[in-house]
Formats: structure tokens, sequence, C-alpha cells
């Protein structure tokens, strides 16, 4: 989309977030900018709170403290009616696909025009021909959701959350259980609705080595901070501890292997049933 | 003896708390009932899932029930010489009671444990959020179409189940026991009335039907997204509903017919 290119001004921008769940901090006065037309990755390790990130853009959390503006808009203070006005120009992928299980591929990748644009029967027809051949599933628009394979549920799911031509797209996990092959293609659609149609990503997931090769700028969050931030060039430069065992997959360092226990030998001999 | 007193306080608190959120959640999906009128198909899809798919526990249900009648008041009126009141006894036990009580809580336990295993593996597939994501109110797309549709299915349920008990009545009393047709029939028309018997009995199952489908897709939506959580809370839908079911058949009860 035009106007996600030429300016200079973050299309995201997160000031003092501050969110936690119960007695637990996900996250603790962090600062992030998600910059128009560009493929922003958010890394870290399981639990560090990367779809939370995620929900609190959209809207589906409110944080504790701190402001979320998504478009100059601040989200946390939008009215219900705003918020659903703002979702229309964001798609998200979910981990899962969270395809409409009762609903065929293509009255899935149709739910959004149906509900938002009524647009007449036969252009909206063209408009999921190709959302679907975008993704190389329109042969696959008879099927129901249970037919499909997890990658092509996500693509299913990709052609859904890009149907009404959003600003931006957030993937969450995209590539968490995927063969070579799959994450290979999803790789290259993420790449390519970033390349095509200028949409700002944002890229939540775990799996280092593909998310760096596509990412323009990769931010590091553990325990509730950003531990590290620039582009994949960068960070593998880096000399941060938390970058470094993180990038390079080390099973111990500043995110223990061990969970918080008392003393193993103390465990032991304490004498207790469980 | 503090710590009762203080699971006591948690258990009260934890009650009217989601007491509390089932209101709201009620506000709300009301609200989008008027735009779900507009989507006709939504809700008529709903109608078949609740209601047609029903139809047949109800009639098998609402059959036996009837025979049973016929049978049981058959052999209690025949001591007195009064077994062609059998069609009375048959009709108004159906209309004021049995139908709308029976055929909610069958109601309760094929429709509302399905919409509420429904809408709690759509909240744990994400499907919930999804829409939400796309901008779709899930209390207008999901919820208000259900909550319409049970408050329309419920009386016509209750009326078939209550007509072809009628029919079992009839099948026991005149047919294997013979009592007289004429006399079945007649009484039955001269003593039941339109408006105390009828009437109310259907006030009732609207009643019952708007209360099992507000706890069956409150308890969906308010499903712990896990397996545990589904099954817990279709068994809290079947157990509240049939509860709330006979507590204000009661309530109804007294207050009708006085």
């Amino acid at each position: 989309m035009d106007t996600n290119r030429g300016s200079e001004e973050p299309l995201v921008t997160i000031r003092g977030l501050s969110f936690s769940r119960g007695a637990r901090k996900i996250f603790d006065e962090v600062d992030m900018d998600i910059a128009r037309g560009k493929i922003t990755a958010i890394m870290g390790p399981s639990g560090c709170g990367k779809t939370t990130l995620l929900s609190l853009i959209g809207g589906q959390l409110r944080p504790d403290a701190g402001s979320v503006r998504v478009d100059g808009l601040e989200v946390p203070q939008l009215s219900r009616r705003e918020l659903l006005q703002l979702r229309k120009r964001m798609g998200m992928l979910f981990q899962s696909g969270a395809l409409l299980t009762d609903l065929s591929v293509f009255e899935n990748v149709a739910f959004p025009l149906r509900e938002h644009t009524g647009l007449p029967v036969p252009i909206i027809r063209d408009l999921v021909l190709m959302k679907l051949e975008a993704v190389g599933l329109r042969g696959a628009r008879d099927l129901m959701p249970s037919e499909l394979s997890g990658g092509m549920a996500r693509r299913v799911a990709l052609a859904r959350a890009i149907a009404l031509d959003p600003m931006m797209i957030m993937y969450d996990e995209p590539f968490a259980g995927q063969d070579p092959i799959s994450m290979g293609v999803l790789l290259r659609l993420i790449h390519l609705m970033n390349e095509a149609m200028g949409v700002t990503s944002i890229v939540v997931s775990h799996d280092v080595k593909e998310t760096a090769s596509i990412a323009d700028y990769v931010y590091v969050l553990a325990e509730g901070k950003i531990v590290g931030q620039g582009t994949p060039e960068e960070l593998k430069k880096s000399p941060s501890k938390w970058v470094r065992q993180f990038m390079d997959a080390l099973p111990d360092g500043p995110v223990h292997f061990h969970y918080p226990a008392p003393a193993y030998m103390e465990d032991l001999l304490s004498g207790e049933d469980r | 003896m503090i710590s009762v007193l203080r699971g006591l306080g948690r258990a009260g608190l934890g009650f009217f708390e989601r007491l509390g959120r089932g209101h709201v959640f009620l506000f709300y999906s009301l609200l989008g009932v008027p735009a779900g009128l507009y989507r006709i198909h939504l809700l008529l899809t709903q109608v078949y899932m609740a209601g047609v798919l029903s139809l047949v526990i109800i009639v098998v249900s609402g059959f036996f029930v009837g025979m049973v009648l016929g049978l049981q008041g058959y052999n209690t009126l025949v001591d007195f010489g009064a077994e062609e009141s059998l069609g009375i006894l048959v009709a108004l036990s159906l209309v004021r009671e049995l139908g709308p009580v029976v055929a909610a809580l069958l109601f309760a336990g094929r429709a509302g444990s399905a919409l509420t295993a429904e809408i709690g593996l759509m909240k744990t597939t994400e499907q919930l959020a999804a829409m939400e994501m796309m901008a779709v109110d899930p209390l207008k797309r999901v919820v208000a179409p259900r909550l319409l549709a049970g408050v329309l299915a419920m009386p016509l349920l209750a009326a078939i189940f209550s007509a072809v008990g009628v029919y079992g009545g009839y099948f026991v009393g005149v047919g294997l026991l013979g009592v007289d047709e004429g006399a079945f029939w007649a009484q039955m028309q001269s003593s039941v009335d339109f408006h105390d018997d009828i009437m109310n009995g259907v006030i009732k199952s609207f009643v019952f039907g708007f209360t099992v489908t507000w706890i069956a897709v409150f308890e969906g939506y308010d499903t712990v997204p896990t397996s545990e959580g589904i099954s817990r809370a279709t068994t809290r839908t079947v157990v509240n509903s049939s509860l709330a079911v006979l507590g204000l058949d009661f309530v109804l009860t007294a207050l009708m017919f006085d």
C-alpha cells in the first residue's frame, strides 16, 4: 500500500509499555518502533511475551502502563467501534491458523469481505480467488479446514489476513512446527507480501535463522525487556550475552536451563513426599 | 475455621463475579440481536441446529411420556370410574408442566451442551480471537443468532412435545385400554383453557428457552480454553440450566396458577 511508503514516522510506536499477568511481569517499560513497509521480527525464548505483544498492538489486551500507538492512534484509549475500524486495517496470522472450522477455504477467505465490504458476489469471488492464487491454494477452495495440512491452513489464514488489503500483518509464530518445504513457502510468502504490497510486517518467532533471513530489523525480548535490537547483521555481531545465547541457540546462559528450584542436594534429602 | 470462612467468601465472590459477567455478556449479546435479524441465514442455520436436530429426542420422549401418563392416569382414574377424564389429565399435565419442563431439560442436554462445546472449542482454537482481529464482533456474529434461535426453538419444541405426548396418551388410553374416544377428546377440549393453560405453558417455554440458551452460550464463551475447560463448561451448562429450569418452573407456576 502506498500509504506505507515514503513516510518516516513508524507505523507502531510503543513507549514505556508495562504488562503483568498476576504477579508475573511480562513487559517492563518496553520501547519499540515498527517501521512502515518493513519486516520487523520480534524474537525471544518461549514464554517471553511475544504473542502477548501482538495482542497488545491489536487491542485485545490493555497494558498496565505505557502507550501503544498504531498509525497515530492510541490503541488502549480507542472505543470499541474505533478499535474495530482500526482492526480492519490490520491482518493477523494466528499460530494455529484459526480458520473458521464450519466454513470452506473459499468461505474463510471471503469472510472478512462479506462482513465488511458489501461487494457484489462476483467481485467477492474474484477477490477471493486472487488472494488464494497468491498463496498457491486456488485449487483448494472447496476443501474444509479439517482437510488441510498445518502449512496449508496457515497459507489460507494468510490469504484471509490480506483479504481487506491491510496496512500491516502480524504473524504469530508462522514457522512453528512446519516442515522445511512449508517453512520455505511461508518465508517466501511473507517476503512477497512485504515486497509486492508494501505491507508492514511484524513477525513473532523463535526460528532465528529463518526469521533473520527476511527481517529488516530485529528485537530480541527476554524477561520483559528488550535485550537486543538491530538489523540481523548487527545482531550477529552483538556482544550481549542474551543475544548470543539466543542467536547461537546455547542451552544455558542468561536464560537458565533449570527452572528456579531449591538446591539439588537439599531437595533430594528433604524427606518430603513430593 | 478462618480458612473455611475464607473459602466460603472466595466462593461467594466468585459466584457473584461470574453472575455479573454473565449479565454484562447478555447485555452485549442482546445488542447484537437486531443486527442478527437482518442476516436471516445465520439465524435459520442456528434454528436448524438447535431446533430441528433436537426433534427426534423431543418426539420420542414426548410420545413415551404421553404413554406413561395415559397408563398411570388410567389406572388411577378407573378406580373412581372416571377414566373418560383421561384426556384432561394427559393434556393438562403436558401443556402446563411436562411439555415445557421436560422439553427444556432435553433441550439443555441436547442443544445446550452442543452450543457450549461449539463456542468453547471456537474459543480454544482461537476462532473467536481471529474474528475479533478481523473486526467482527463474535457476540454479534456467533452468540446473538444462537441466543435468538434458542429462544425461538424452545417453545416450538415444547409444543411438539405436548402434542406428541397427547397422542401417546391417546394411543394407550383409547387404543389399548379402551377409553371412549369421543369422551377423551371432548373432555380435553372443554377443560383445557387456551389462555390459562396453553399460553402459560408457552410463556414458560419461552423463559426456559431463554435461560437455557443464555447459560449455554455464556458457559461456552467463558470456557477456560483447554480440553478440560470445555468438558467442565459443558457439564456446568447441563447442570445449571436443568436446575434453573426446575427452579424457575416452581416460581412461574406459583405466579400463574395461584
